[in-house]
């Protein structure tokens, strides 16, 4: 690795940061062997953290930041002034594999600018993934950013040898789309995670690879002015209609170089947090995104309370539940209870009347949980949920978490 | 009272023995004092204890003892014994009770080893030396909480078996040579870790992952505590990057908004929409070089015979000897559909070949390559190639032979017997574009003509093959 590699680096791997996607997540467990290099677990690795929080799992890089189009929220669009670099299929696949020999990291998340043509790009990235399975034998996670521009023979190769596929979509609404990235186009994008999302399915019943960890996207946050809830319809449908395994939300963050489109001012990075929360109501938790929305205001999540709670403050009359007969949905419901404490207290209560001392060992959110409550030892006084002051009383420390 | 000693470190094997010859006397927990004192995990063998027969426990309960035993707490021989004394004696499914007070303190401590172990495998960092073979050896030196580096062994080895590597440990160490795993005493942390330009790499993708306007480093230390930075060269960084990020922000909020330097929509709109091959010569070209998408397959078999061809005959997909000599109909069901074409005065020269599925798909018996019908969705896989193909031939007829090439050109399952003669293919192109569609005729395939038993039987239909075939030359 020579210092013109290292240089290159560094630019490749500042542009790429700005995806949200770094999960190594989902892969079927296989190893490389004596001749092949890597694994995967099927949960991934958190191989470092970065001071933002977000964890280290793959080397996230562009093979470029280069690019012929003009994505206005985009650092690498090509009006814009950063310092551009290009890697070599060879050179990607060098660091991948002497990375991951060193323990550094799950895998590679490749991503590209735009050069030439997509399908020239969208072949090289393939290339890339080939190479490494092909000639190295390797076994680690492999994610692609797919091209939608590109032909549907090229996203069929890549699908072969990548882990997962994922098409940003970027902005949640045509309307933008259309404002922000002029020469992109929503249904090509969605006719693209159709066709990956056919593929997927295809192979599974035929039990062929291709893109066995399933295809995910991105939505940037804040750089428009959608709401809270067309975010979150926009996801409702991604799930549903294209089987999508994660939707990744990235509060929209500021940019060297930006246009002068764009809001000067970066949303508060609470907002992208609501949205994972709201987003794990809606696919782990049975709520609808109308529930979620109607916990907040003008189609906004509260920035200052998670979603659930403020779902259950806006329907008080659900509640206390009694834990030791709730059904499982109602008990999903109840702040501060988490899927997994909710498992323990139905699998403990075959057993025991649970009281709050058994319920203190089961679940570590109690605390916000006590009011909505009633156990064998504990029944909230004189309506407590009715209290004025509950939202105030629950708020104050936890607003201080971060999601991440 | 009852005395047990047990070896330092994770002693699973002495806990067991233990266990067995506890049980067997039927000796309550309260009469058992544990002690950990023989020498160290990879020493020497404590005596053996007399054993006494096996106990059974439920899987989960086994589990449990598995990671728990690799616990630094000294207590957790006699909360474990707690545990296997109450499941013996009428409570099977105690670990469902979590608000157990014992199980719950026992999911704690495996929480922390499992913990430990994720750790191990997400923190430890390996450094590249030169090895006496010429190649490469790696070393890593880390620092875990519990006694868990058998436990974490099985992961190193899995995952790096085709390297040479150490792992040294305050509490053990391993060795792994691409064959045979070896243990070995607790180690120092060695003083010469040099690092290579890898380090280097890493260390300056590290910083340039980083957003400076998302800085968070609470959230950092929670997920990443500072005990295991010493071992990650990488964490060198850190204050570095804190302390900058600050001003790095207020640096890209004051600056002016970039004027855009140079607009040109047109090159865009251009690269998208040149890039479909623009000749069947490149078109092949991109299939030779595409990896099959199906399994099997030695080359890609291409289409054959002149552009602009009145007819284009779409067959399945390549056999055995079209596999080998790359030809497409060279195979006994070409012979065959050779001398139907003869017989309706159809000179085959004229004619364009292809298959639906460009690449042989079978599994090998023995010697034999058995070939293997390919599936709708390997079908569809093969459509964009099939239908860009056609775009360049640009024939006035496209005659299906059999099921899967008439799947292929209209995109549904036909029944070729009840549908078999014209039959208008939509001609989408693979990539979503509408072509024009093709006139098209939908016969049998010629190896279903091999295929059927009896003399007679094989007559006719091939008889009513070749009526077919006149049909179709007539319709072009
Ligand atoms: S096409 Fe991709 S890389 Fe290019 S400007 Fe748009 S978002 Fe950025």
């Amino acid at each position: 690795m020579d210092d013109a590699l290292i240089e290159k680096l560094g630019i490749l791997a500042d542009a790429a940061k700005y995806d949200a996607s770094c999960a190594s997540s989902g892969a079927k467990p296989r190893s490389g062997g004596k001749e092949g290099l890597g694994s995967t677990t099927g949960a991934g690795i958190c191989h470092a953290y970065t001071p933002d929080g977000r964890c280290v799992s793959l080397l996230k890089i562009l093979l470029t930041n280069h690019c012929l189009f003009d994505c206005v929220y985009c650092i690498n669009r090509r009006s814009s002034n950063v310092r551009r670099a290009r890697f070599t299929v060879a050179e990607v696949v060098e660091l991948t594999l002497g990375f991951y020999k060193r323990n550094c990291i799950e895998g590679l998340f490749l991503s590209s600018g735009i050069i030439r043509s997509p399908d020239h790009t969208m072949e090289q990235m393939m290339l890339v993934a080939r190479t490494l399975r092909r000639d190295h034998g390797f076994a680690g996670y492999i994610h692609l950013k797919t091209i939608p521009e590109a032909s549907p023979w090229l996203i069929e190769q890549a699908g072969l040898w990548a882990d997962r596929l994922s098409i940003n979509l970027e902005l949640p609404t045509d309307h933008s789309l259309k404002a922000f990235a002029p020469e992109k186009n929503g249904g090509t994008i969605k006719a693209v995670m159709g066709q990956v999302n056919e593929r997927i399915v295809e192979a599974k019943e035929e039990r062929r690879r291709f893109s066995p960890a399933g295809q995910s996207t991105q939505l940037i946050v804040g750089a428009d002015d959608a709401t809270d809830r067309s975010v979150l319809e926009t996801s409702g449908t991604l799930y549903q209609r294209y089987g999508l395994r994660r939707v990744y939300y990235s509060a929209f963050s500021p940019i060297p170089e930006a246009s002068s489109v764009l809001p000067v001012k970066p949303p508060p990075l609470q907002r992208e947090n609501r949205l994972y929360q709201a987003d794990w109501l809606l696919r782990y938790y049975g709520f609808t995104v109308e529930e979620i929305a109607s916990g907040g205001e003008g189609g906004m999540l509260d920035l200052g309370i998670d979603p659930k709670l403020a779902w259950a403050l806006k329907n008080r009359e659900r509640f206390p539940v009694d834990v030791n007969r709730a059904d499982r949905e109602m008990l999903l419901r109840v702040p501060g209870l988490g899927a997994r404490a909710v498992d323990k207290i139905l699998s403990a209560r075959r057993h025991t009347r649970l009281r709050m001392e058994d319920l203190g060992r089961l679940s570590s959110g109690l605390r916000r949980a006590r009011p909505f409550l009633i156990a064998a030892d504990y029944h909230p006084v004189g309506g407590l949920t009715d209290r004025l002051d509950l939202r105030q009383r629950l708020v104050t420390p936890s607003s201080q978490l971060s999601l991440f | 009272m009852h005395t047990i000693t047990l070896r330092e470190g994770a002693d699973l094997d002495g806990f067991r023995r233990a266990v067995r010859r506890l049980a067997a006397a039927r000796t309550a927990p309260e009469a058992v004092l544990w002690s950990v004192g023989a020498p160290s995990l990879f020493g020497d063998e404590a005596p053996a204890l007399e054993n006494g027969p096996p106990v059974f426990l439920p899987q989960a309960v086994g589990q449990l003892i598995e990671t728990v035993v690799c616990h630094g707490d000294p207590e957790r021989y006699a909360l474990l014994y707690r545990l296997v004394w109450r499941v013996l004696n009428g409570e099977r499914a105690l670990l469902d009770q979590h608000a157990d007070p014992l199980v719950h303190r026992l999911e704690r401590l495996d929480k922390a080893v499992r913990r430990d172990i994720h750790k191990m495998h997400a923190f430890l960092r390996f450094r590249a030396l030169p090895a006496l073979d010429g190649g490469e050896r790696y070393i890593a030196w880390f620092e875990p909480d519990h006694h868990i580096v058998e436990a974490v062994a099985p992961f190193f080895v899995e995952r790096f078996e085709s390297m040479v590597w150490t792992i040294l440990t305050p509490k053990g160490s391993l060795h792994w040579d691409r064959h045979r795993l070896m243990t070995g005493p607790p180690a120092e942390r060695p003083d010469s870790l040099t690092d290579d330009r890898f380090a280097e790499g890493w260390l300056r993708y590290y910083e340039s992952t980083f957003n400076p306007a998302r800085v968070n480093p609470t959230a950092m230390r929670a997920e990443m505590p500072r005990k295991y930075w010493a071992n990650m060269p990488e964490t060198a960084a850190i204050p570095a990057m804190v302390r900058s990020a600050p001003a790095r922000v207020q640096a890209m909020l004051e600056a002016e908004a970039a004027i855009p330097r140079r607009r040109m929509p047109e090159k865009a709109v251009a690269a998208m929409a040149k890039q479909a091959p623009d000749s069947l010569a490149e078109l092949n070209r991109l299939i030779q070089r595409s990896e099959p998408l199906v399994p099997g397959a030695t080359q890609a078999v291409l289409g054959e015979g002149p552009e602009g061809a009145a007819i284009a005959i779409v067959g399945e997909q390549p056999g055995d000897q079209e596999d080998r000599e790359g030809r497409p109909f060279v195979g006994p069901a070409g012979q065959l559909l050779t001398a139907a074409l003869e017989e309706a005065g159809v000179d085959r020269g004229g004619l364009y070949l292809t298959n639906a599925v460009k690449h042989f798909k079978f599994v090998q018996r023995g010697k034999r390559r058995i070939h293997q019908s390919p599936t709708s969705g390997e079908v569809k896989h093969y459509r964009w190639w099939l239908m860009t193909e056609l775009g360049f031939v640009r024939p006035r007829l496209v005659v299906a032979l059999g099921a899967t090439a008439a799947l292929a050109l209209s995109g549904r399952p036909v029944s070729v017997l009840r549908e078999r003669g014209p039959m208008a293919f939509d001609g989408r192109n693979g990539d979503g574009r509408n072509g024009d569609g093709w006139n098209g005729f939908v016969t049998v395939h010629p190896s279903y003509l091999l295929r059927l038993p009896g003399d007679e039987e094989r007559r006719r239909a091939q008889a009513e093959f070749v009526a077919d075939l006149r049909r179709a030359a007539a319709l072009a």
